[in-house]
């Protein structure tokens, strides 16, 4: 005879547990059912000591269970005791084997030891952790291979392969490197899915040698005592005593689908389920990590709320308070979840979403309300975030720099579009000024969170990259194009990355005439003259190249190379051909194009010093500058004024390294921040201190706690740690009197030297050029050389000026 | 190729008092800007110097003496002035580079300013005191100019793309590399290495930077000592005293480099050290001068 409950709950991670305490709370019969003989069982396996965090902060816990940001074993204690206080009934080794019902007549669960239990509602809350991914390539099982870690300190003097971006790699990453020699391996350029406080330990760890990166590297094949890698460069073998595969979890679909859940084709394999958490089958619920949520406050908020719901007693969720700051001024003021569903169906980015991933992507954006007429943006702003309209429509003005007599042209965007792709990818300015056509709601991603959403939902990186690819055809190849002919072409089109030096087309190659629109990043054009490299040309986004071949149908003439991580549109051949043909305007257009460039090769192929220059700056990381601080050293009569300036203008510390930094031709590169067009600073600051103002400045607030992320992140070495110095006398003073150091202040050296001295130590935080923003002139640097060696440029204005002036 | 310049970027932020996207020199500083102001600042001054002519012939008493030496006075001033500005790093629309390009040709211009002002009169005076502190202050100025076209260039040359520090890293390297090679070679060797390293002076005395050279450079002792020791020695040893050798010479160039480039630097700012006390004793003798015109007026 099987035991009657009201509910029953699948599973005692978070979730479970919480869903278990507020069941008992509420005096509902109930049953936990936990597969292994342990609670939590997810988090029994963190490695031990793991420090487990409380994110996201601004949410508030739910929950009979206690929960606080702590070591693993201090919160299992914790959940332990509170079980037995909460009075909640568990029943360990109790694996499910089938739930069967949910016709309004409750449900029948069944063990695999043949037990059963009648429920009323069901609580699935089994988390993903009992189906782990596997390595996808060859040897994927072999015993050097493991998909889980529970105890570091295990392994001693071993070579370890880590693969894995996610918090658990990079813990154990971490935690191995102790007494291991660790390589973590990671497909993506970055850490953009890990936990902040991860996000800096690995990067300083990485820093400063003790776990090695392969970055934008994948396996290709595990052998016995190694490994194979896909890296940047090329094939990498690596040998190795152990891999320690972290590559997540998918949801058990076989058992889901068994129990009559549905779960949406081509997803992440999550059910989906309502705002209450019910799936398509009444009465079974769905909540934790299993829902598409892997937060632990998440899961146990949710815990508590599905208990309410069956209680009865329904409650909003917890970041409802939270949510309805975000949709209050959509028009008709819906309540939080009609406003939620409204845009899910009208955005196009957020069709993919479950609904708390869109809540959750819509905890980190910020909404706007506009009357027709408001400027959202302006031309030539900088600005890294991406729109949605959720209501309304706006314009955008595009200014046609090529026909600059043009009357401008507008073009709208309308409910669930999305704009501000073009800054967003490349890192630029904004190309258009975008007002509001009609009063509209606007939501805005952060640079962060488009990433994410880009990265984790397929179907919005689908929708994205079709239709920028189709606004990028239409507003650098032929403006007129309509959306019919842009369509013809993007379906023969796809995205490549490529990595800096990858070679995009090879002088003299004949079987290929595809054409190249760059989207971000900047590429070289040169060509082999007497047996050297020769730069003819630097292409930043925006801009076409491979051209020459398709229009001449003739082989490459020249060798085009990225000057960064840069990412192009490749559009076939025949497809570009079918759009000349119908077009014959773009056809004359890159003729035009084309001959200008060939009257100016012989000029340029003659300007050695040009190209030498050209690639110089490029290996200095000038391809993802916008502006550059460059010194004429014909012109430097070295008398740090620049520095003196800038310590002057920024609390007594100077942002530049005058002396520092290579020099080619004359031309001196100082340390000095390049402000790039995708700032490696900005990618992980954990108050979100660092910044990008709407005139290009990357600068940072008061809020820096002083973690020295950025600083570790900057390849180029210019943000340095400092606290302010003490003050100092006045000019005359020094100048009359001899008081204090006089203009400049203190020598950076010894600002920057750890030198201890009595008394409280002032808080260091970091501090970076900030193209002195908001100080009227401009830079203090280049204001304050007297002889005219120092300019800030962009490097394109600066490469064209050199071929005149050479 | 085509392709919007916009998202090309447009250079120097918004607001910014300087649009240059090249260098340039404060010589010519907005296309020669105050060799023009000076041309007809000289002009004006020229023009009725030459067709007015006074009774008793030019000199300072006359109302256009009295207004070339007015110029004269507040331009001298001005000029002064300059070692304030460069100084204060005020916001502003101002750029240093052009406050130097007026000051070079406006301090220029006063050589005619100050001769007509004077009416080509010289005598033993505090007059010509001033007049003459006048011309060696923009004689040291021209020197200083000079250096500033000059010098700059040479430097970088002779660093070959190293600073200063990364050669006192690379001779300390040497220093390392020089004494493991002469620790097989005895006791003899092993004094040179430590000549080189404890008698080796860069800088020091005014004239030992300003000549970039030190006549009595350890290291150069040691290479000749070295050169002497290892002569007499068996084959191998020979080879390892060539190794030792090889070093120290190649810290005998870091050192001359480093020298070199020490020397560049103050002269860079020995002119300096002339400029400015001049101009100290200019701005007393003018003072003097104008009292005592003033004086023995009435």
């Amino acid at each position: 005879m099987a035991e009657r409950v009201d509910v029953a709950i699948i599973g005692s991670g978070p979730a479970g547990l919480s869903a278990g305490a507020r069941a008992a709370g509420r005096g509902l019969s109930h049953v936990v059912l936990e597969r292994t003989p342990l609670y939590a069982d997810t988090i029994q396996k963190y490695q031990r000591g793991k420090f487990v965090m409380a994110t996201p902060d601004i949410l508030p816990l739910r929950s009979d269970i206690s929960f606080q940001a702590g070591s693993r074993e201090e919160i299992l204690d914790k959940w332990g005791e509170e079980i037995d206080t909460a009075g909640m009934a568990i029943r360990y080794g109790a694996e499910v084997k089938s739930i069967k019902g949910g016709n309004g007549a409750g449900f029948k669960v069944t063990l695999q030891d043949g037990n059963a239990y009648e429920a009323g509602k069901v609580v699935l809350a089994i988390g993903v952790q009992g189906n782990l991914r596997k390595l996808p390539c060859p040897g994927a099982d072999l015993p050097l291979v493991q998909y889980q870690l529970d105890d570091p300190e295990a392994y001693e003097g071993e070579t370890i392969v880590v693969i894995g971006a996610g918090d658990s790699a990079i813990e154990n990453a971490i935690a191995l490197a102790k007494q291991n020699q660790v390589i973590i391996v990671n497909r993506r350029p970055e850490f953009a899915r890990a936990k902040t406080g991860n996000l800096i330990a690995i990067e300083k760890a990485m820093a400063n040698g003790t776990v090695e990166g392969a970055m934008s590297s994948s396996p290709v094949k595990v052998e016995p005592g190694g490994i194979e890698l896909k890296t940047p460069t090329g094939n990498r073998h690596y040998r190795c005593d152990r891999i320690i595969a972290r590559l997540g979890a998918d949801p058990p679909r076989r058992f889901l689908e068994s129990c009559g859940i549905q779960i949406p084709a081509g997803g992440p394999g999550f059910p989906e389920v309502s705002v209450t958490y019910e799936t398509n089958v009444p009465g079974l619920y769905a909540i934790g990590a299993l829902a598409g949520y892997p937060l632990i406050k998440h899961c146990m908020n949710q815990g508590y709320e599905v208990i309410e719901t069956i209680a009865g007693h329904p409650v909003a969720p917890a970041d409802e308070p939270l949510l309805v700051e975000k949709v209050i001024g959509m028009p008709g003021r819906p309540p939080v979840d009609q406003a939620l569903e409204e845009i899910k169906t009208k955005v196009k980015l957020f069709t993919g979403l479950t609904t708390l991933q869109l809540r959750d992507f819509l905890l980190d954006a910020e909404t706007h309300v506009l009357l027709a007429g408001e400027t959202v943006f302006q031309r030539n702003d900088y600005g890294d975030t991406l729109f949605c309209v959720v209501s309304g429509s706006v314009e955008i003005e595009l200014v046609d720099d090529r026909r600059p007599n043009a009357p401008p042209r507008t073009a709208v965007r309308e409910e669930g579009d999305f704009f501000g792709e073009v800054a967003l990818i490349a890192g630029r300015r904004r190309s258009g000024t975008v007002r509001a056509r009609t009063d509209c709601v606007l939501i805005e991603l952060a640079r962060r969170s488009a990433v994410k959403l880009l990265n984790s939902v397929a179907e919005a990186r689908a929708i994205f990259e079709r239709t920028t690819i189709m606004r990028q055809l239409q507003e650098d190849l032929l403006p007129d194009l309509t959306d019919a002919e842009a369509a013809t072409i993007v379906d023969d089109a796809e995205i490549i990355r490529f990595e800096p030096d990858a070679v995009l087309m090879e002088e003299g190659a004949e079987d290929d005439r595809s054409v190249y629109l760059i989207r971000s990043g900047s590429v070289t054009v040169s060509k082999r003259i007497e047996g050297r490299d020769v730069v003819l040309a630097y292409e930043p986004a925006g801009h076409i190249v491979g051209e020459m071949a398709l229009l001449r149908n003739v082989p490459r003439n020249a060798t085009v190379r990225a000057a960064i991580a840069t990412e192009a549109i490749r559009i076939d051949a025949d497809a570009f051909q079918r759009l000349l043909d119908v077009r014959p305007e773009l056809r004359l257009e890159l003729e035009r194009v084309v001959l200008d460039r060939l009257a100016q090769e012989p000029v340029r192929e003659s300007r050695d010093q040009w190209s030498g220059i050209t690639d110089f700056l490029v290996d200095q990381g000038i391809g993802e500058a916008t502006d550059i601080l460059l010194i004429d050293e014909s012109l430097c009569i070295r008398c740090d004024n620049c520095e003196k300036a800038c310590a002057e203008v920024h609390e007594g510390i100077s942002r530049l390294d005058r002396e520092a930094g290579p020099t080619f031709a004359m031309i001196h590169v100082p340390t000095s921040c390049r402000h790039c067009e995708h700032p490696h600073c900005m990618t992980d600051c954990p108050p979100d201190a660092l910044h990008r103002a709407a005139s290009g400045e990357v600068w940072i607030d008061e809020s820096c706690i002083g973690c020295g992320n950025c600083a570790s992140n900057c390849p180029y070495g210019v943000i340095q740690l400092a606290a302010p110095p003490p003050p100092k006398a006045g000019l005359l003073q020094w100048l009359l009197l001899g008081r204090g150091p006089g203009p400049g202040g203190y020598r950076r050296q010894d600002m920057l030297s750890k030198k201890k001295t009595d008394g409280p130590q002032p808080q260091k935080v970091a501090v970076k050029c900030d193209m002195c923003k908001g100080i009227e002139g401009g830079a203090a640097c280049v204001r304050a050389c007297p002889t005219g060696a120092a300019i800030r440029v962009s490097p394109r204005q600066f490469l064209d000026s050199m071929v005149h002036r050479s | 190729m085509s392709g919007p310049p916009n998202r090309g970027g447009r250079g120097a932020a918004t607001g910014a008092a300087f649009v240059d996207v090249a260098p340039e020199s404060f010589l010519v500083y907005k296309q020669m800007r105050w060799v023009k102001a000076m041309v007809a600042l000289l002009l004006l001054c020229i023009v009725p110097y030459v067709v007015w002519e006074p009774e008793g012939g030019h000199d300072g008493g006359t109302w256009l003496g009295y207004t070339l030496g007015t110029i004269g006075a507040l331009i001298i001033l001005w000029l002064t002035w300059f070692g304030i500005k460069k100084r204060r790093y005020n916001p502003g629309h101002w750029m240093l580079k052009g406050w130097l390009s007026a000051h070079v040709y406006l301090g220029l211009s006063l050589i005619v300013i100050a001769t007509l002002h004077a009416g080509f009169q010289i005598g033993w005076n505090i007059h010509t005191l001033a007049y003459l502190l006048m011309l060696a202050v923009i004689l040291s100025g021209v020197w200083g100019a000079v250096n500033y076209a000059r010098l700059p260039a040479m430097m970088t040359r002779n660093r070959q793309n190293q600073t200063l520090n990364a050669m006192a890293l690379e001779m300390l390297e040497l220093d390392r590399q020089a004494a493991d090679h002469a620790l097989p070679l005895g006791d003899a060797f092993a004094d040179e290495v430590r000549r080189s390293r404890n008698e080796t002076r860069i800088g020091g005395s005014f004239f030992r930077q300003i000549s970039g050279r030190d006549p009595r450079c350890g290291t150069t002792r040691a290479i000749a000592n070295v050169r002497a020791l290892a002569e007499s020695m068996p084959g191998e040893q020979r080879e390892r005293a060539g190794a030792l050798l090889v070093a120290l010479q190649r810290k005998q160039e870091l050192l001359r480099r480093a020298r070199k480039d020490i020397r560049y630097k103050a002269l860079m700012d020995l002119w300096l050290y002339v400029h400015v006390p001049l101009t100290m004793a200019l701005i007393a003798a003018l003072t003097a001068h104008v009292i005592s015109v003033f004086y023995y007026w009435g």
